[in-house]
């Protein structure tokens, strides 16, 4: 079964990261509760999930760059950048309860989110790209973004390839519409510029619409998800964004009638000259966007 | 002054509250696991609520600059549900085991029935196998004898007294709390219980060592603000600083700090950022502004 197989060596993976970081009793500890987890009931999973913060500390886990090559071979887009050592544990102890069930395995990861802590939550939810049967996972991973924590919306939503290989359209622009209704961010989204479509687009002008209505701004960054499929009754709003007082929605808007295959999307650009010399010349970018910002 | 609430039922309180409690000067507050005002019916409601007050009640305090701890336990009114209580027996030491559980609590008495007996001993032997301290309610009827038999059954089950907070203690237990070698906790309320004014005479009378003052701010007429506002008034009748920082914020630290799992650096330096990833903005409602950078 090649779905265990790659089981099996992102378990030992994980295991070698973390050995290289725990001191002996903690490494002895950890031992332990993955041989009762892997031959024990559900209690013993959520038990050693609880448990990993208090015996294995909450440092970072900060992957070197040869094991960053390691973490990426062993799994495509793995993002590791913002784990620490206990959620790295609990990612490792969840795949040690998988008994080639694909079925079980969905019930068991979805009780250990519904039942876990607020760090328990946000760990199990950040290993959804290395879990077996990734489709079984989905309506968890589709309940973790309807929540009103934001960590736990990004720990789905933030640095995963997951939701762009999982979630359908109509879950995908959810979620992003979501990212920007919680003002959370988009760029660290994985996979945001291929899955923009057209309902997104047309969705996201309304967002911009309404919040203009009760005299809002909305983020610069949701005219990134609008620029490939904005319609010409779109173009006013891009304007608008283009002579912006705030440098980081004017460069959204450039950035975004760029993308745009209009022909007058292009003459709207033009009308900001020194915005245009900056899309022309690469000078900015989607992901430094914000950065810029005052 | 930096204060802590060690017995506070946030899960019933408004966004004032913890507004008002973070400008006060409360730093940190332990939410023991109590009844909600009407009985649960089955244990899946129970393990909603013990899952709620470890994830998103913690994440709501944590949006005001507020350290939010928990003690979980099978209360003594609900103890006499049978089929629910052996059910949520059956859950209690998976959520005993999570982060930030500070001691098993508040069990003991209510009307001191068998059924309440029997789970309040299945959890003191529960927080001896955790090495959890425990947190101990006392019956509002009957409280003297209550509170007497809770002490010997602690005793009995060999949990050491220097890991106990015997609460809602008042003029009639503490003698006997504080000569048994337990902690006294105050829960300090507008009409009941115990008043600010009466807790100045007993920390005259008995000092400061083991005593504690909390709000155990509920769903009641009960009020958040009760520990800065007791210091307060200690202060101005006279009692000296450390004292009033021992029975408002060190005492509570000391005992429930036994769990190792609440220590003074989890708040040194944290200051409110709504903005922040962990401290993020979603208790924001459209139009506000973010709090950024207060103490």
């Amino acid at each position: 079964m090649i779905e265990g197989d790659e089981n099996g060596r992102r378990k030992i993976q994980l295991r070698a990261w973390l050995a290289k970081r725990l001191a002996p009793d903690a490494n002895d500890w950890l031992d332990a509760a993955c041989r009762k987890t892997a031959s024990g009931g559900s209690d013993d999973v959520v038990l050693a999930i609880a448990l990993a913060p208090r015996k294995l500390g909450k440092g970072l886990l900060a992957l070197d760059a040869t094991e960053g090559a390691e973490g990426t071979a062993l799994r495509a887009g793995l993002d590791t950048s913002a784990w620490t050592i206990d959620q790295a544990a609990r990612i490792l102890l969840m795949l040690e309860a998988y008994r080639r069930d694909d079925a079980a395995f969905a019930v068991l990861f979805d009780a250990a989110v519904r039942g876990g802590d607020l760090n328990e939550q946000i760990a199990l939810l950040q290993g959804l790209p290395l879990y077996p049967a990734p489709g079984r996972l989905v309506p968890r991973a589709i309940e973790g973004l309807r929540t009103a924590m934001l960590p736990v919306f990004e720990a789905v939503a933030h640095r995963s390839p997951y939701p762009a290989e999982q979630f359908s359209e109509q879950q995908w622009n959810q979620m992003v519409l979501k990212a920007l209704f919680i003002e959370s961010r988009l760029a660290p989204i994985v996979g945001l510029d291929d899955r923009r479509n057209s309902d997104l687009a047309a969705t996201l002008v309304d967002y911009a619409h309404e919040r203009w209505a009760a005299g809002r701004d909305v983020s610069p960054e949701l005219w990134r998800c609008v620029g490939p499929f904005a319609r010409e009754r779109d173009l006013p709003d891009l304007a608008k964004a283009l002579a912006s007082a705030r440098p980081a929605e004017a460069r959204a808007a450039a950035l975004a009638l760029a993308e745009c295959p209009l022909p007058a999307a292009a003459h709207v650009l033009q009308s900001a000259p020194p915005l245009a010399e900056l899309v022309r010349s690469n000078s900015i970018t989607w992901n430094a966007l914000l950065s810029t910002d005052p | 002054m930096p204060f802590i609430d060690p017995h506070a039922h946030m899960i019933s309180r408004t966004t004032s509250c913890y507004e008002a409690m973070a400008a006060a000067g409360v730093v940190a507050v332990i939410e023991p696991a109590f009844w909600i005002g009407q009985p649960r019916t089955n244990a899946g409601s129970y393990a909603d609520y013990l899952s709620h007050i470890l994830g998103f009640e913690r994440f709501r305090a944590s949006q005001f600059g507020v350290r939010h701890y928990c003690c979980i336990g099978l209360n003594s009114k609900e103890a006499n549900n049978e089929p629910l209580a052996e059910a949520v027996m059956e859950i209690l030491p998976r959520f005993a085991a999570k982060e930030g559980v500070v001691a098993i609590g508040e069990i003991g008495y209510d009307e001191q029935t068998a059924l309440e007996d029997k789970y309040f001993r299945l959890q003191l032997d529960l927080a001896r196998e955790m090495d959890l301290p425990v947190m101990i309610h006392t019956p509002h009827r009957d409280k003297k004898r209550g509170a007497s038999r809770s002490m010997d059954v602690i005793l009995e089950h060999k949990v050491d007294p220097g890991r106990v907070v015997i609460d809602h203690v008042n003029e009639e237990t503490i003698t006997e709390v504080k000569d048994r070698g337990f902690w006294a906790a105050f829960s300090i309320y507008p009409h009941s219980k115990m008043t600010a004014e009466r807790m100045v005479s007993l920390v005259k009378t008995f000092g400061p060592e083991r005593l504690i003052v909390d709000s155990a701010c509920d769903w009641g007429i009960s009020d958040p603000l009760s520990v800065p506002k007791t210091a307060a008034l200690m202060l101005k009748q006279g009692i000296d600083a450390e004292a009033v920082r021992l029975v408002t914020y060190a005492n509570a630290l000391e005992v429930y700090g036994k769990s190792g799992q609440m220590s003074e650096a989890d708040w040194a330096g944290a200051t409110v950022d709504q903005r922040e990833r962990y401290e993020g903005n979603t208790i924001l409602r459209g139009g506000q502004t973010p709090v950024v950078g207060r103490d």
